[in-house]
């Protein structure tokens, strides 16, 4: 049998690099990734400069999701607020809406019942779960695991589920009020939590099959993206990506709010701070969650969903509205005017899935802060990347950011 | 514990006082000591996280603008904020924390961008969050909340379709009644009427 062969011109410079070996060195050449691309996980724009395969320099672009927030708070009540508060972390509505109340009542000196307590304990970790489990899977298919991100998103259907019927949105929840949240658990809801609860772990399980020993995806995260516990203090990096780097810092055990130093659960940490680690952190902060929402449900108090001595901040009941006067002029002043706040300067975090998210607010007294900043932690985590980018190589950079589990909506605030 | 804190630092801080708070412990600090006030925090008394960094502008007050440092123990768990005043209100300024902490690097070119303030010593002092062009500072008390027309970052879009950077439509909201004054005049009303109607744009 005759064969021919054809000479194929490719014109890609680095398919040719064999032929002009000595005359490639030392050039580099520009990439632009994003802001629009699947792995930047939302509108990152990352500037590179390659050499061959290997990145030299990374410089983030960031503020394509900018919408001044921060402006925006300073021309709403208090209570308006809270929608806006949902597209910061976006993955994690409920946990953003608790941070923020949280931090306006730490400003009124204002101490919510147990029973809210807990309901907000509850918002918080199931929202770390629905976070996490997004994260853990479309890490996975940033790896090439596609099958994982399945499992993972099927069980994020279950909890959306959950989500819609306590707060009446899947995806912006606005749940909180300062001084409480919108309205109690509906009937049965702890019961169909708890079963969500019993059927994730199994999932996990398969998670754990599918990716922790799995070669490739070891392959492609051992020993990529470490960050040394020193850069990950310098750089301010806080949460699951702080801890992956061996530095046990959990807000909820080391600055107990809500009441979190009554249940008993592992802050889990890392040792290499690769991206591996930064996988493992995760997978196992869904099972401690799990173990929070178990025991919460298990001694869940009796009482008010709201702070019932707060009758300058936190709305009265409907009813009450329709048939009472002094209610009624409550009800009034604090939809016009906002909740009445003291004069003062507060600075609170909590640990949301993500890592620390803070708001610093300052107050001239009367419904409208005078000053609101916001601490997003995908903001502080991302500040790495122009340290953490160069020298890996460009297959990693996926890898990388996927591990990083940031979110551009409370970046670019 | 805040107290006693805080007369530690006394001791050995005597440019340093104590600070209105509603949390953890507050100093106020001249900005010119910033830098070393802060190398000391972080090697002898283990604050060693900058969680945040972030200025307040007090619109007619002066000083008018004041840094705002949130720093954060990763072994004693413990708060502290710093207070920096900017000496001059025109173009505010305060010494870079990049050397101290990486982490200042992000957060001043943020306060820079929205707030205006200048970071001596910053190794990279451009915008962050709006474009590069950008002329206004726009979390500045004086900046109206719908914005200011400006030109389209894009120049060759600009010039083939006329587009510009307009500001919001402000109809509808958001609705903001003052919390002080008498009833008749906190009527919620729209709050931001934007200036360029009724004013001059302010010259930079």
């Amino acid at each position: 049998m005759a064969t021919t062969t054809k000479e194929i011109s490719i014109g890609d410079l680095g398919a040719r690099s064999g032929e002009h070996e000595t005359e490639l060195q030392g050039e580099t050449m520009a990439l632009n990734v994003g802001p629009s691309h699947p792995t930047t996980h939302g509108v990152l724009r990352l500037k590179m400069e390659l050499d061959g395969d290997v990145v030299k320099r990374c410089d983030p672009v960031l503020g394509y999701l900018h919408r001044g927030d921060e402006k925006i708070a300073e021309n709403m009540t208090y209570n308006q607020f809270v929608p806006y508060t949902d597209r910061l972390d976006y993955l994690a509505p409920l946990a953003n809406n608790v941070a923020y109340a949280m931090a306006v009542e730490k400003l009124a000196n204002l101490e919510v019942p147990e029973r809210c307590e807990a309901i907000r304990v509850l918002c918080c970790e199931l929202a770390r779960v629905s976070s996490h489990l997004l994260g853990v899977g479309v890490y996975g298919m940033d790896a090439g695991a596609w099958t994982v991100f399945m499992y993972t998103f099927t069980e994020r259907e279950k909890l959306y589920t959950l989500f819609e019927e306590l707060t009446g949105a899947r995806f912006t929840t606005s749940y909180t009020r300062i001084g409480g949240v919108a309205r109690d658990i509906p009937d049965g809801w702890l019961g169909r939590v708890l079963e969500f609860c019993k059927g994730v772990l199994p999932v996990l399980d398969q998670v754990d099959k599918l990716l922790t020993r799995n070669r490739i995806f070891m392959d492609r995260t051992v020993g990529i993206g470490a960050i040394s516990k020193e850069d990950a203090i310098a750089y301010g990096l806080t949460g699951p990506n702080l801890r992956a780097s061996g530095l046990s810092l959990d807000l909820r055990k080391d600055k107990p709010y809500l009441g979190y130093e009554k249940f008993d659960f592992e802050v889990p940490v890392g040792t290499t701070g690769d991206c591996y680690d930064r996988y493992l952190m995760r997978a196992e902060e869904i099972r401690q969650s799990v173990s929070i929402i178990r025991q919460c449900i298990d001694q869940f108090p009796e009482g008010s969903y709201y702070a019932e001595d707060a009758k300058k901040i936190f709305a009265p009941q409907k009813a009450k509205v329709l048939t009472s006067m002094e209610e009624l002029i409550q009800n009034f002043m604090i939809v016009t005017e906002g909740p009445q706040i003291p004069a003062g300067e507060v600075y609170f975090e909590a640990e949301n899935p993500k890592g620390a998210l803070g708001f610093f607010i300052v107050s001239k007294g009367g419904g409208v802060p005078y000053r609101l900043k916001i601490r997003g932690p995908s903001f502080c985590n991302l500040s790495i990347l122009d340290k953490l980018i160069p020298g890996h190589y460009l297959t990693d950079i996926t890898v990388i950011l996927g591990s990083l589990d940031f979110v551009m909506g409370e970046c670019d605030r | 514990m805040a107290e006693s804190e805080f007369a530690q630092f006394k001791e050995r801080f005597d440019y340093l006082s104590e600070r209105q708070t509603a949390d953890h412990l507050a100093v106020n600090c001249p900005a010119e000591k910033l830098v070393e006030l802060c190398i000391v925090l972080r090697e002898d008394f283990g604050y060693d996280l900058l969680v945040d960094l972030t200025a307040v502008d007090w619109d007619a007050q002066s000083p008018r603008f004041t840094g705002m440092y949130h720093l954060l123990s990763t072994t004693k768990h413990e708060y502290l904020r710093i207070a920096a005043d900017c000496l001059d209100d025109i173009k505010p300024s305060l010494p870079s924390l990049c050397e101290v902490f990486a982490a200042a690097n992000w957060h001043e070119r943020e306060t820079y961008d929205l707030m205006g303030i200048h970071y001596d010593g910053h190794p990279d002092l451009r915008r962050i969050l709006m474009w590069d062009e950008y002329p206004y500072h726009p979390l500045r008390k004086d900046f109206p909340l719908a914005g200011i027309e400006v030109p389209l970052p894009a120049d060759d879009v600009a010039e083939a379709t006329g587009a510009a950077v307009l500001p919001a439509p402000m109809m509808g909201g958001p609705f903001v009644s003052s919390a002080d004054g008498p009833m008749s005049q906190t009527e919620p009303s729209a709050r931001d009427e934007s200036w360029t109607e009724q004013e001059e744009k302010p010259t930079d």
